[in-house]
């Protein structure tokens, strides 16, 4: 009995509290840095694309919305041909960030991308990639990775030694 | 002559009022609703979001006006306008202020009451005719909900009707120049704001159409205006106990100052806002629960506050 008057009162009390709402489209809500928004492909400190065209975030993706296709360039660095994200059926569950071997693929905080045609909600990869490298301002992939592709050559790495000779390591 | 054109223009003015009222209390409701809960609630359409309920009647005026085909369709069609009819009806005896009434009836308690009674109708009849089982249900709760919730509403009002001798509206308003019927008359308002509740099967007493079991209960049939009709005749319900509560329990249009019409309005709107509050905080009880509540706890409780009542009135002649 008595708590029933309790509740009554505390939602009473709620009239005079400010509304929690925020008023969209004329005010913008601050979005957390890690937000889950709009895909990108970021680039490198060099300016080349990060990606490698693993298909890790296209096995990964659990709605099948990433499509992309690998090829190498003269050096050997690979890059995919082309990179295909249907936003129509992305669920924006951030697994693509989580499994890319090279910060390639983030997600954004930016929400704004409806469109009046489905069509235009897949993006290509010029649409995808971005001029900067994004959350990661000083990684590098191939500076740290073991293969030489024109970057640095082989043992030129950051934390890398260089090339052993096989036939030098006899016990 | 003239009497009868300020008759005439009384009556439309009152009709007009209520119907009025009915986009307002909508409008009244989603705003209170959305400030109870942190939100803000409709403020696109218009200034203050006023004009929301204009965009949802053009809505649910061009929405498809379904009839389903094993419906008993007279029925099916009658139910709403009898739900929405009777509670205009109760309108009739409401005095805003000195004549300004459609009739003063010498029997207007009991005539409120006769057209609550027939409200049951509508809900039954919608209930029975939609041939759906969710719908039966609802029509069966509400039914058996109205006619018991009805017996003290009667009860809880003969208090009223002892202290002031009177069944005339008129004369139980001025019967609380001195005090108010709800002081003396406390168990008897509590009573007949709570079967009130239950009348008008508002939240905590929706059970007819408790949406989380029986989809949306004795209307889940109906669309368009049909549908419309039953949510009209559920605010023109509110408005009715509202205003009928300030009639029997708190003087009516008595007041200092202020004219009697703004002093009726005044009390008629806070209680309007005690609804609307009870349906944000209050959860549904369960279906035993609330007809035990009604027949061992409200009705001793009405007959005891009779017998008291009439006890103390004897004692003073």
């Amino acid at each position: 009995m008595i708590s029933i008057f309790r509740t009554i009162l505390l939602v009473c009390k709620h009239l005079f509290s400010k509304p929690d709402t925020i008023q969209y489209p004329e005010k913008k809500p601050k979005i957390p840095a890690r937000w889950r928004g709009r895909i990108i492909l970021s680039r490198d400190p060099d300016g080349k694309e990060r990606c490698v065209a693993c298909h890790l975030c296209s096995a990964v993706c659990p709605v099948d919305c990433i499509a992309l296709q690998a090829d190498e360039d003269e050096n050997g660095r690979r890059y995919p041909a082309f990179f295909r994200i249907n936003f129509s059926r992305c669920i924006f569950c951030g697994l693509c960030e989580e499994a890319c071997p090279t910060y390639a693929i983030q997600l954004t905080p930016d929400f704004e991308m409806c469109e009046y045609d489905r069509q235009n909600l897949v993006y290509e990869k010029e649409d995808l990639l971005i001029n900067g490298p994004g959350k990661y301002p000083d990684y590098n992939f191939y500076k740290v990775a073991g293969v030489a592709t024109g970057v640095k050559d082989k043992g030129q790495g950051d934390n890398e030694k260089p090339p052993v000779d096989l036939h030098d390591l006899m016990p | 002559m003239f009497d009868i054109v300020v008759k005439i223009v009384i009556t439309v003015g009152v009709l007009a009022g209520v119907m009025f009222i009915v986009p307002g209390l909508i409008w009244l409701e989603r705003r209170l609703l959305g400030a109870f809960q942190n939100r803000c609630g409709p403020n696109r359409v218009g200034p203050f979001g006023v004009l929301q309920v204009l965009a949802d009647m053009i809505k649910i005026f061009t929405k498809e006006d379904w009839i389903p085909p094993l419906s008993d369709k007279p029925v099916f069609l009658i139910a709403p306008a009898i739900v929405v009819t009777t509670t205009l009806m109760s309108f009739a005896i409401v005095c805003f202020a000195p004549h300004i009434t459609v009739v003063d009836l010498g029997i207007g308690l009991l005539f409120f009451l006769a057209m609550s009674s027939l409200g049951v109708y509508g809900v039954m009849l919608a209930g029975w005719s939609s041939n759906s089982k969710y719908s039966l249900l609802g029509g069966l709760r509400a039914a058996a909900q109205m006619l018991s919730y009805e017996i003290f509403m009667g009860l809880s009002l003969t208090g009223v009707v002892l202290m002031s001798g009177s069944f005339k509206i008129s004369d139980i308003v001025n019967a609380q120049k001195g005090m108010w019927f709800c002081v003396p008359q406390f168990f008897g308002f509590l009573i007949f704001f709570i079967a009130g509740i239950a009348e008008t099967h508002r939240l905590p007493f929706d059970l007819p159409e408790a949406e989380n079991e029986l989809v949306a209960g004795y209307h889940t049939e109906y669309s368009g205006m049909k549908f419309g009709m039953f949510f009209v005749g559920e605010y023109i319900g509110i408005a009715l106990i509202s205003a009928l509560i300030t009639i029997f329990f708190f003087g009516g249009w008595l007041g200092p100052f202020l004219p009697g019409i703004i002093w009726f309005l005044i009390k008629m709107f806070i209680f309007i806002d005690i609804f609307i509050l009870l349906r944000a905080s209050l959860p549904r009880p369960r279906y035993d629960q609330l007809m035990s509540l009604g027949w061992k706890v409200m009705l001793p409780l009405a007959l005891i506050n009779i017998v008291v009542t009439a006890g103390v009135l004897l004692y003073r002649q």
